[in-house]
Formats: C-alpha cells, structure tokens, sequence
C-alpha cells in the first residue's frame, strides 16, 4: 500500500510542476492520460468493437489483446514499454539481490554497460573467427555479457570482502570506468569504431543472426523481442534463490545482521562476494538483452547518457526488494519512460521535451520518498498523536 | 611503533620526486631520446618506494611506487614519440593553468563534501548540487543581469538543495545514499525541464555577464620564471583566487577552530557529542546545507566562468570525481585539494593529448577513478572515513 501511496504523491507533486507549465488543471489531467496513451498501457483498456483480424471472418471483439493487432499506435507503444521493462527488471534485480544482502549495489549502471559492451563485441569479433548457429551465438554472446557484468560487480564485491572497501565508493568508480573505457572503444579514433559511422562514432551493427527473435510487433520497427520471457524467469529465478536456496538463505542472514550470521558460521566475505557477483549477472544480462534484443550497436552518446542501471535503484526500492515488487516498479517506470519520450508523447498536448525531464523529476521524488518511507512515517506520526490525544483525554 | 624510521618516509617522498624526473626528463624542454634514461631513474624509484613499503611506509611508499611506475611507462612512451607531437601537448605553462581551471570546480566540490561528510552525512548528491548551482546562476545571472547576484541565486539553490539532503537524512533518518541518488535525479530533471522551459532551442544567452579574470602581468617580469610563471597565474579567472583561499579557510574552520572540533565530533561519535552538550541536529543541517551550496558554487564556476552558457547534465560526473577527490584525499581539505589538482592535470593533459590521439584522451578521462579504486582498496594506503559517516544519529 505504502509504495502505491507514494507513486501517487509523487505524481501529484510533479502534477504542479504541470500545472504551473500549463497553466489548468485540465491541461494537466490531460498531459497525464497523454502520458498515459503514450504508454501504451491503455491498449489493455480499449474495449470496443476489434476486427478480429484473421483470415475469412470478420468476426468484432472487445477487446483488442483478443486480436492480432501488432501496428496500432496503442500495441507499438506497448511494445515499447515491454522492451523497456526487461533492463529494468533485470537492473532492479541487480539492485534488489545486493540489498538483501545488506549491500548497496549503485554500480548497476556500470554492470549494464559492460553487459552491453561485451555484448558487442562478442557479437560482432566471434562470427569471424568462428561461424557458430545463430542460437549457440545468442547464447554465447549472452553468457559473455553476463559474465563481464558478474565480473565488474565482483570486484566490489571482492574488495568489500577483502579490505572492507565500501561498496558504494568502489561501484560509483567502476561505473565512470567503464563509461570512459566504453567511450575509448567505440569512440573517434577507438578499437571498435567503426569507419561506417555516421555523425556519433559507433561500434558496429551485431550480424543479422545475432538478433534476438521478435514475437510481437515489425522487427523492424523495434517490436518486443523474446528477452521479455528472459525477464520474467530472472523474476523466477531471483524469488527462487533467495527465498528456497541455502545460498538465498545465507544472503539474507547476511543481509539482516552480518555479526550474528558470522555467529552462525556463515561465511560474510564469502557471500559478499557472491551476493554482487550475482547482482552483476542480472546486470550484465540486462545489458546482453538490449544490444540484441533492439540497440544492436552501441556508440558513445547512449553509454555517456544511459540511466537504465541508476533507474534500477528506483525500481529496487518502490518493489521492496520482492520478485513481484520489482516487476511492478519497473512496469511502472517503463510506462512512464515510454510515456514521456519524444517519440510516443503528443506533442500538442505537452512538449516531450519537458515531459523526459518531468519523467526524471518523477523518478527523483519517488526515490526520495521511498528511501524515508515518508508514507509509512506520515501515517505512524498521525497514529502516534491520536494515541497520545487518546491517552489525555 | 614508534621505532619506525623516520628516514624511510624522507627516502619515499625523494622517491616521488625521483618517480616525476623519470617522466620530466623525456618532456620537453629537456627531452633525452633515449628510453634507457627514464627507464632506469625510475626503476630506481620504484626500488626505494618498495623498500618503504616493506619499512612500513605504506602510503608514502606506495606514491613512491605509483611515481616511479608512471614516470617509468610516460618517460618511455615520451622517448618513443616525435620531438612535434612531445612540443606541441607538453606546454607546461598552458597545461598548468588548465590544470587549475579543471581542478577549481572539482576542489569547491569537494570542500562541500568534506562538511558534510566530516558532519556524518554521506553525500553522493554533489552531483546534482552542482548541476543545480550551474543552472541557477546562469538563469540568475540572465535576470538580475549580474554575475555577482548570478554566483548567489545559484548558491542558495545549492542551499535548498543541502537543505532538502539534511532534512531526509537527518531528520527522517532516511538512507543518505539514497537520498543523494534522488538529489541527482531531481536536479537533472528539474534543471533540463527549466532549461528547455525558458531557454527552449536557443539555449542561454551569449552576452551574460562573466566573472572576470585576474590579469597579473608584473608576474612576467621576474626573472628566470617570469614567462612561465604569467602563463600559468597571470590570467586567471577570479573564482580560481577565491578558491585557493577557500582551501585554507576550510582548513582552518574544520581543523583550527571549536566549530571545526564540534563539527568533527558529530562525525566521529556523535553520541558523545550530544553528551556534552552539542546539537548533533543543528551541526549537521549547517554541514550538509554549507555542502550543498560549495558544492553549487563549484557547478557556477563551470557555467558562468568556464564555458559561459548552461546546457542540461553539463557536470557530467564532476561532482563524483569530486567524491572520488575527497575520498582519495583522506578527508581532509589540502589531501582533497591535491587530488583534485592530480585529476585536474589529468584533465588537462587528456585535453591536450586530443590533439593527436582522442583515443587515448578518452581513456585517460578513466584516471581519476582507476586511482581512487586503487586507494580505496588499500593499495597505496588506506582511506578511512569519519566513523560515523553514514549513520543517523538518533537522540535518546
């Protein structure tokens, strides 16, 4: 209830920052359901009459998931908001299981990107030395990025288990490595550039048989690619290994009291480091799937200006760390990403301009109230001066 | 413990200076060509740094180490490339003042963290504050149609800034990590929505009212180093000056004062603060707000001093580096402002590397974060924060 309560005051709050913009209160109702439209979540609520769209009837449904509609505006906003939500599942696991353990993984941008670059360069070096099958390369390329993300993440890890090195220093250092180093590969002049590149100096594209397959929508207009499955099993997998795991068992100790687990005769370095390796490989994995699944290169404007893994931590804290919590967060800030872009805003409506910055004024405010609980706080403040009124009177 | 000798730490600070030869030799204006030169001087400092290390001088030795390894690798790559390309990047004057010029934003930063972090409140929304102080200037700079006003709006919106970190994390208690990781999204977000609100395409005006600079030309006539010396002081911006005398005044506030004491107590131990009568809650709320607005200050220097215009998420990282300064100076003002000025050259250098090889300056953007791992780690010496960094302090 908590979380829902803060979405809302949170989308309340920046309502005035619309409503100063606007100037009406209708404008901003409106500005909102654009956002909302843009979304694409209001295909689940178009009920009307659909044509069914299969061959020989024209038979009308109400509803349009119950057609096979994949370019409507509606279902290709959907779409992206869908291809949004699997890097952000994933970089709010990366957030989430680190947590659970006590540790605050800050570093998911980082891991995202050395996903993304290993990603590319597994992609597009291999197919040259090796012709492997299409799949055994996704496979491959998706192990390697997930691997590069375990690593980087392991390396907090390691150094927090070792010499005690806070973790949030060490992973903010390894973000703007691997920023510099991504920038120094595909940059002007850099070992992966490549030469076709137009205005922003590039990698190259991955080969055609690196993609991952789209199962809804035109591949290509960037419909959604099969790694929304991936997602949904690392929601599995996460919920699985803590929660029915030894290994998820010891983290969890860890995370809740480190002296007392040591007491018990569990390794605290040990799942430190393993706790971030971990958290890395969600990470790591966000950034395999996104290279394959709808970027397919990568050049230095989108790893300089990549929020993906810093939004993992919004996504990590309004989901509470849970499996489900976590799916719905990242629902949600996909949504509002989608909603607020340049290419799925109305622009008589609302500027998208202004609407990408109100979308990370949003996620700000909503960070900010959920790390104070500042509903939980509220509502414990109103109980306790009832009380005390209770007790004088 | 007391038995270490002394003469170990004297050899590892020669070893440093020993370590820079190595490289200073090979650059111009003396630029031996052949690479057995620095090779060997900085092997040397290598040799003594190791030794230190082992006499127990971990920190010095490992400088010492960290010197005689750089000098070794720029020394030999200085041997290896043209008398042209060594001429035209190695300006020592020009490198110098760039030097300063990128240090002067990252050094105020900096000092705001120290506050805050010296008070007990972790602080990664520098960043933001930065962000926001770069904005408000240049947009109260437009209005008021002077920069000094310009300097102080966008202080105060630093200030707000500090106050909104210390009222979550002080009196809500709230994680101060996450704290400043929302100060950093909401600053972006409100920065480029106003920006592109009032700006909108054009972006901000060009004939804005900057801060001056210091022209020192008597400087050229001292002799012997007249001519580098007016490269490198005679034209700086003012912001630069007021700086430098910043380090020293937050030198002696933090170090030198009952204020400084009081303000080091609460990060220290804030329960035996309280005990004798200190306002824990008071302390912290003045650190962290003075942080926000150092930390503002640092951002104006970039928009209103540096390239005179503000464009959105134009800190891009500085106020980490900041971070990164101040945790690799150990806490402390003239530890930060080192760092500061070591990652400033860094800066500097990368810049003027781009000329022949923007490959390798971009790679060398990575330097000051690769150093401060190292010194987290505990490589080169141990950095250890104030002990009750990051903790709420709640009152019984």
């Amino acid at each position: 209830m908590a979380p829902l309560l803060t979405v809302l005051l949170a989308l309340f709050i920046s309502g005035i920052v619309v409503l100063l913009t606007t100037g009406s209160v209708g404008d901003t109702l409106e500005t909102y359901r654009a956002i909302f439209r843009g979304s694409g979540l209001a295909w689940f609520f178009e009920v009307g009459s659909h044509d069914i769209g299969v061959p020989f009837t024209d038979a009308n449904v109400w509803f349009p998931w119950n057609t096979d509609d994949i370019g409507s505006a509606a279902a290709a906003n959907l779409q992206q908001t869908a291809i949004l939500w699997v890097p952000l599942v994933l970089t709010g696991l990366a957030v989430a299981f680190a947590f659970r353990c006590g540790l605050f993984n800050i570093g998911g941008q980082g891991q995202y990107l050395a996903g993304s670059i290993a990603a590319v360069l597994i992609a597009t070096e291999l197919p040259n030395a090796l012709d492997l099958p299409s799949w055994l390369l996704i496979v491959v390329t998706v192990v390697g990025a997930t691997l590069a993300g375990a690593i980087l993440a392991g390396i907090a890890g390691f150094l927090k288990a070792t010499v005690g090195a806070h973790e949030v220093v060490t992973t903010i250092m390894l973000n703007w490595i691997v920023i510099w180093v991504g920038s120094y590969f595909f940059g002007l002049g850099g070992p992966f550039q490549t030469e076709a590149s137009g205005a922003v100096p590039s990698s190259e594209d991955i080969p055609e048989k690196a993609k991952l397959p789209v199962f809804w929508g035109d591949p290509l207009l960037q419909g959604l690619h099969i790694g929304v499955f991936i997602a949904f099993a690392a929601l599995v997998v996460y919920a699985v290994t803590l929660n029915r795991t030894t290994l998820g068992f010891e983290v969890r100790a860890v995370g809740h009291n480190p002296e007392a687990a040591r007491y018990g005769g569990i390794s605290v370095a040990r799942n430190y480091f393993l706790a971030m390796a971990i958290a890395g490989m969600f990470a790591g994995l966000a950034g395999a799937l996104d290279v394959l699944g709808w970027e397919f290169r990568l050049d230095i404007t989108s790893i300089q200006s990549s929020q993906i893994g810093f939004i993992g931590i919004a996504v990590a804290l309004l989901g509470r760390n849970t499996a489900v919590g976590v799916g719905l967060a990242a629902l949600l800030f996909a949504a509002l990403d989608t909603g607020t872009s340049t290419r799925n805003l109305d622009p008589t409506i609302f500027n998208p301009e202004l609407a990408t910055s109100l979308s990370v004024i949003i996620q700000g405010l909503i960070i900010l109230f959920v790390g104070a609980d500042l509903i939980v706080l509220l509502a414990l403040r109103r109980l306790r001066r009832r009380r005390s009124l209770e007790a004088t009177a | 413990m007391n038995r270490l000798p002394r003469g170990w730490r004297a050899a590892g600070w020669a070893a440093v200076l020993i370590g820079a030869l190595a490289a200073f030799l090979a650059l111009p204006p003396i630029e031996v060509r052949t690479p057995v030169v620095p090779v060997v001087i900085g092997l040397f400092a290598l040799t003594i740094g190791i030794g230190s290390v082992i006499r127990g001088e971990r920190r010095v030795g490992g400088y010492a180490i960290a010197a005689g390894v750089a000098g070794l690798v720029l020394g030999y790559l200085a041997t290896r490339s043209s008398v042209d390309h060594l001429e035209a990047t190695i300006v020592w004057g020009a490198l110098f003042a760039a030097m300063l010029r990128y240090a002067t934003p990252l050094v105020c930063a900096s000092l705001g963290g120290l506050f805050s972090e010296r008070s007990g409140v972790v602080n990664i929304g520098l960043e933001g504050m930065m962000l926001m102080g770069a904005f408000f200037s240049v947009w109260g700079t437009d209005v008021t149609g002077t920069w000094t006003l310009g300097l102080a709006i966008g202080t105060a919106s630093g200030a707000l800034m500090g106050l909104l970190h210390a009222f979550f994390s002080v009196t809500l208690r709230a994680d101060q990590i996450v704290g400043g990781t929302a100060i950093n999204f909401l600053a972006l977000g409100l920065t480029s929505y106003l920006f592109v609100k009032l700006y909108g395409t054009q972006g901000t005006p060009r004939d804005l009212s900057n801060v001056p600079d210091v022209e020192l030309r008597f400087l050229g006539r001292i002799p012997l180093v007249g001519g580098f010396a007016e490269d490198v002081f005679g034209h700086l911006n003012l912001m630069i000056w007021m700086v430098i005398a910043l380090v020293f005044v937050v030198w002696i506030v933090v170090f030198k004062t009952a204020v400084g004491l009081r303000l080091r107590s609460v990060g220290e131990h804030p329960r035996a603060a309280d005990t004798v009568g200190i306002n824990v809650f008071a302390i912290r709320y003045v650190a962290v707000t003075i942080s926000g607005m150092l930390a503002a200050l640092g951002g104006a220097f970039i928009s209103l001093a540096f390239v005179n215009s503000f464009t959105p998420n134009m800190i891009a990282g500085r106020g980490f580096i900041a971070l990164a300064a101040l945790i690799f100076g150990n806490w402390r003002p003239f530890g930060a402002a080192i760092a500061c000025l070591l990652f400033g050259f860094s800066s500097a250098l990368s810049v003027s590397l781009q000329e022949y090889s923007t490959s390798v300056s971009t790679l060398f953007t990575a330097l000051p974060y690769v150093l401060t791992l190292v010194a987290v780690a505990g490589v080169i010496g141990r950095s250890t924060p104030p002990a009750a960094d990051g903790r709420p302090y709640v009152k019984q």
